[in-house]
């Protein structure tokens, strides 16, 4: 498969939004449905046939110039093909191509079921622009892009409000990381005087001193914390689960949040000559593992929980690539995808199941009811918390380890990432109890069943890649390391410690941390319902602040949103009209005034002004002329 | 063939006013036929452009030889595409004029006048013809606000004339200094945009020259503070004038500073940089946090229009390529764009008989093609990438950072609060479940109003991602500009601010 054939990938999914968009509702459920995995499978077996020679080795990257965008600026379409676009393509269209199977079964009967597809592929085509990139516009454009699938498919059920009222925070917030990107941007423009990849990468030691290097590589953090919701703009995700869950599954956990990540990885080059700003990208992103761990363990909502734990989890990933320990951030970014995906498409079944039932607090006892997706869903709990041999465990063992080695600060962010790893392991395991095990909960009325098999299936697909997916990096085998080594070519990254030895204690640690967390829930929400209330209120006040998620959507409120409210305000009702067209009113008043006095000099409006015009410019030029040329 | 362009809609208007009063039937569909000649003429024109600089089909006939003046006509790459765009918004505008109901004639016959004095005002190289046309527009405009304006429309269209006239007033006075100082220079009187160009001025006249003729055209962009004509303007303005007004008339505004301003005065030009770029971003941060609050959808996008326009100039005072070829782009998109969105309101008011936004409520559930259409155009003029207002506001982003640095960052503040406003109005406007009564019965869009829609959201698509059709007719052009001012000038363009600058990739680089 030659990369110019590579656009293909990107324009099947749109072909089916395109198609969809006119057709979807005449050609109804569920072939549209079909008709929208279709597109994305085959975009996934293309950019398979692609990666083929990334796999045996020894191949380099490549570009396709598709179209000039903006030349003056160094804008243009132009594909990148090279292991980490082609890693990142394979997730996105493989648990893409999983999460829209699911959606089949999950939108049953909805009565915009075509549109929703409409705007799943129209994601997956927008996703697929941003890591296939070869230049930072049109990384722009596929991260916009993204952006505004986001804002339709949370606001996807319009007549609630509070769907509306997230999808349009979701916009703002990520425009606010945006305003950074972009500033980013011009300075790279400036720089460089490409927005290219080739142009900018190979040449960055060259042209960047460290200090454009820090500013260009913070800006882009800013960008990357809105849309990979980081501490402080990560407020919007949360909301975010008003959208469908399948939604919450592809976009707000496997995929695009996960693009800040990338764009951080994919930027190695400049973060290369500006230690300081990886170490904030690493800071920051330990303090949002713990900030939303914190926050997940007093969640009633399984949405929310998933939520903030995909928050933490994409802390952690920041952590490593802050870490400068590329691979390992990828790495969990891609069995964060295959887990975590899973974790909402399970919600999303027992949510269905239980008829939109989302708080834990009226679920338990599910077990029996819905075997699969709790057999799946403890699979995924056991990945995420690290459990060996499950994906998750060598992922966050790879980060945690790579970590410790940096030494100095990166020793305390080790620390952090340890008692997240515990209070992860927690919070995921309390879910499970509660959602499956136990007495039921539910309210009258309510029966739980099965789900469809069109829904399972993805399930267990997800549920063995949780389980198998971590192998292919391994201390034993380092696999995706030789097959992502090409990227950073040149570039210092940081590794796990050698030896096994090390490997052994430090997986100890974390294997022990995860255990902790696992027994220390489990045995807590297995027991009555009043017992865990009274565990739960002996934390407080913290458990309240936990569960109010800190009140930090009431702290920009008053802080950011009220004051900027108030600035509109004066400026359109205290500057705009009182002062400025006063000021303008008055002088016309004061000529309309003088009007009246020479109105005998007026025979009609127009004519007179006219005449009045050349008399008064003849007067200027007079004046000019007299006045010293 | 350019003196066919600005007389045809002329001729088109005489046989609209030829027909008789009676068949009041056949005014408007005759003035919307008639008003595609033009547009046909002005695609033949871009099919036959040259992507060269220069001025091309330039047409030179002596009009009055004692004071100089010639009916002089030419195109180049800044004035094409407003050309375009004048001649593709007029049978739109007509088009969606159906609720005109009080003398249809005369507005057909004012809206084909007012085509022919921007075309007219667009394709100009002698100042005196162009100052004709610039005034020549106000009439028509006048009387279209005047007569089938809203409630306020007299107070409106008073302000509106007197506003811009006042302007225009003090360029008339330095177009005539202008054209005696080349009599005094070179023996006889001129007005010859490229003879004027010749006159050496001294510092301090022709500081005064510029700032004559950036006051005209700052009230025309508008730029603050003198802005407030537009939105009083736009609320009275019947749609057709609406669209009129923001598609086409501002941008003589722009136009005028990127064409009079930094041509004839580039010293003054070059050191007026701060002040411009200053007044510029001031519009850009000041109108959208005015547009926030504004109860009225109409005036809302009028004070966008604020907002949005400023790009427009900061891009032409960043002597940038990136800034001024945004800044001619900028031109079009936002005629696009926000022609549209006055469009959709005219659309609803016509259907609600109100603009206020708090009347609204859970709209896409009874009108979701209006919807979509509104969430399209809300989101280009957001400047989503991808669409077209992002290639502008980009270019004269990353274009003005060469040289305008902090006003650039602060510029760009401005998408993340073009999100807010319009965003918000859209979900006060559409979402929810409709709860009043009066909104639960809207019909949807009509296929003539989709008709209108359709060829704007798909230039809309176009531009945003293939915008080289039409960049690669300004680049000429706009890079003619910058080497006419560094060459009169100091002034170097810091790398790298020109189209050479950009960096390519040697053969073989992977």
């Amino acid at each position: 498969m030659p990369v110019e054939m590579l656009w293909l990938v990107i324009a099947l999914p749109l072909l089916g939004a395109l198609f969809l968009h006119f057709l979807g509702r005449r050609i109804g459920e569920p072939l549209s449905g079909w008709l929208a995995s279709a597109a994305i499978g085959t975009s996934f077996l293309i950019a398979l046939v692609a990666a083929f020679p990334f796999i045996e080795g020894g191949a380099h990257g490549e570009t396709s110039l598709l179209w000039e965008w903006m030349p003056a600026i160094g804008a243009s379409l132009e594909i990148q093909w090279d292991p980490l676009a082609a890693l990142m393509t394979l997730v996105v269209t493989g648990v893409g191509s999983l999460i829209h199977v699911f959606a089949i079964g999950y939108m049953h009967g909805d009565e915009r079921f075509g549109r929703f597809f409409t705007y799943l592929n129209l994601f997956a085509a927008s996703m697929l622009t941003l890591v296939l990139a070869g230049n930072y516009a049109m990384l722009f454009l596929g991260w916009e892009l993204v952006g505004l699938c986001s804002y339709l498919l949370i606001g996807f059920w319009y007549t609630r409000p509070s769907a509306s009222a997230a999808a349009k925070k979701a916009f703002v917030v990520n425009r606010i990381g945006d305003f950074g990107f972009m500033i980013a941007l011009m300075l790279v423009f400036t720089s460089f005087g490409t927005l290219s990849f080739a142009g900018v990468f190979e040449r960055a030691p060259e042209i960047l001193d460290t200090g454009t290097a820090t500013a260009i590589g913070l800006l882009f953090l800013v960008g990357a914390a809105g849309k990979s919701a980081q501490v402080p703009l990560y407020v919007w995700l949360p909301d975010a689960m008003e959208g469908p869950t399948p939604v919450s599954a592809l976009i707000h956990a496997a995929t695009m949040v996960t693009a800040g990540v990338y764009v951080i990885a994919r930027s190695a080059a400049i973060f290369d000559l500006a230690p300081a700003a990886s170490t904030t990208v690493a800071t920051i992103g330990a303090i949002t593992a713990l900030w939303a761990a914190t926050i997940a363990i007093a969640q009633r909502d399984i949405k929310k929980v998933l939520a903030y734990s995909t928050v933490s989890q994409l802390g952690y990933m920041f952590l490593a690539v802050g870490s400068t320990a590329y691979v390992a951030g990828i790495f969990h970014l891609m069995t964060h995808a295959f887990f975590k995906a899973l974790l909402f498409l399970g919600a999303g079944a027992v949510i269905h199941a239980m008829a939109d039932e989302q708080d834990m607090h009226k679920m338990g006892g599910l077990l029996k009811r819905m075997p699969t997706t709790a057999i799946t869903m403890g699979i995924a709990t056991l990945a995420i918390a690290g459990i060996p041999p499950l994906a998750g465990f060598w992922s966050k063992d790879e980060i945690l380890a790579s970590v410790f080695e940096r030494g100095g600060w990166f020793s305390v962010l080790f620390v952090v990432g340890l008692i997240t790893a515990l209070l992860t392991a927690f919070y995921m395991t309390r879910q499970w109890v509660l959602v499956f095990l136990g007495e039921p909960r539910w309210e009258e009325g309510a029966d739980p069943h099965k789900a469809p098999r069109v829904m399972s299936v993805p399930l267990i697909v997800l549920a063995v890649l949780s389980v198998v997916g971590g192998l292919i990096n391994t201390p034993f085998r380092l696999t995706l390391e030789h097959f992502l080594e090409p990227v950073w070519e040149g570039i210092s990254i940081q590794h796990p410690p050698e030896g096994i030895g090390m490997f052994l204690i430090l997986g100890g640690l974390s294997v022990f941390a995860g255990l902790v967390g696992v027994a220390a829930a489990y045995m807590t929400y297995r027991r009555p319902m009043e017992s865990w209330r009274s565990f739960e209120d002996g934390f407080e006040p913290l458990w309240g602040a936990w569960e109010d998620a800190y009140r930090v959507d009431d702290i920009y409120g008053r802080t950011l949103v009220a004051p900027g409210r108030k600035a509109a305000e004066v400026s359109a009702f205290g500057i705009d009209l009182p002062v400025i067209d006063g000021a303008v009113n008055g002088v016309a008043a004061v000529f309309t005034d003088l009007g009246r006095r020479l109105r005998p000099l007026q025979t009609g409006y127009v004519c007179n002004y006219a005449a009045l015009l050349l008399a008064g410019g003849l007067v200027v030029v007079a004046w000019i002329l007299a006045g010293g040329l | 063939m350019l003196t066919a362009l600005v007389l045809l809609p002329v001729a088109a208007a005489v046989v609209v006013a030829l027909i008789p009063s009676r068949r009041r039937e056949l005014h408007l569909p005759v003035g919307i036929a008639l008003s595609v000649l033009p547009l046909a003429l002005a695609g033949y024109l871009f099919w036959a452009f040259q992507a060269e600089a220069g001025y091309q089909f330039a047409v030179d006939a002596v009009w009055y030889e004692p004071w100089g003046i010639s009916w002089s006509l030419g195109v180049d790459g800044i004035s094409l595409p407003l050309v375009l765009l004048t001649a593709l918004l007029v049978p739109i505008a007509l088009g969606a004029s159906t609720a005109i109901s009080k003398r249809t004639k005369e507005f057909v016959v004012y809206t084909l006048l007012l085509e022919a004095g921007m075309i007219g005002a667009f394709l100009a190289l002698d100042l005196f013809l162009f100052f004709v046309f610039f005034e020549a527009i106000l009439i028509p405009m006048y009387f279209i606000i005047g007569i089938w304006g809203g409630e306020r429309r007299i107070y409106a269209s008073v302000k509106f004339f007197i506003y811009t006239a006042l302007g225009s007033a003090l360029m008339l006075a330095a177009i005539i200094g202008l054209a005696f100082n080349y009599s005094e220079q070179f023996g006889t009187l001129s007005f010859a945009l490229e003879d004027l160009m010749q006159v050496t001025l001294s510092g301090g006249t022709e500081r005064w020259f510029f700032a004559a003729f950036a006051l005209a055209f700052a009230i025309k962009v508008p730029l603050f503070p003198l802005h407030t004509w537009l939105p009083d303007a736009h609320v009275e303005a019947p749609t057709a004038g609406s669209v009129l007004l923001a598609g086409v008339l501002l941008k003589l505004g722009t136009y005028g500073l990127l064409r009079f301003n930094l041509s004839l005065f580039p010293e003054a030009s070059v050191d007026a940089v701060p002040i411009m770029g200053v007044l510029a971003v001031i519009g850009i941060i000041y109108g959208a946090l005015v547009a926030i609050v504004q109860p009225d959808l109409k005036k809302l996008v009028a004070y966008s229009s604020v907002s949005h326009l400023g790009f427009i100039v900061l891009g032409t005072f960043a002597l940038t390529s990136g800034g001024l070829q945004g800044a001619v782009i900028q031109n079009v998109n936002h005629g696009l764009t926000t022609g549209a969105l006055f469009l959709l309101v005219g659309m609803i008011y016509e259907r609600r008989h109100t603009k206020e936004i708090s009347e609204f409520g859970g709209l896409q559930k009874v009108m979701p093609v209006f919807a979509g259409f509104f969430l399209f155009m809300t989101f280009a003029s957001i400047g989503l990438p991808g669409l077209n207002g992002f290639v502008g506001e980009f270019l004269v982003l990353v274009g003005s950072y060469a040289t305008l640095p902090v006003l650039a960052i602060i510029a760009a503040f401005g998408v993340v609060l073009a999100a807010i406003y319009l965003l918000w109005a859209y979900e006060r406007v559409f979402t929810g479940i409709p709860d009043k009564e009066e909104n639960r019965v809207l019909l949807d869009l009509s296929p003539r109003e989709i008709g209108l829609l359709a060829p704007l959201a798909a230039l809309v698509l176009v531009l945003g991602l293939y915008p080289s059709v039409l960049l690669d007719k300004i680049a000429p052009s706009t890079e003619s500009v910058l080497d006419h001012i560094e060459s009169t000038t100091d002034y170097v363009t810091p790398e790298p601010g020109r189209l050479d600058d950009v960096y390519v990739a040697e053969e073989g680089d992977s």
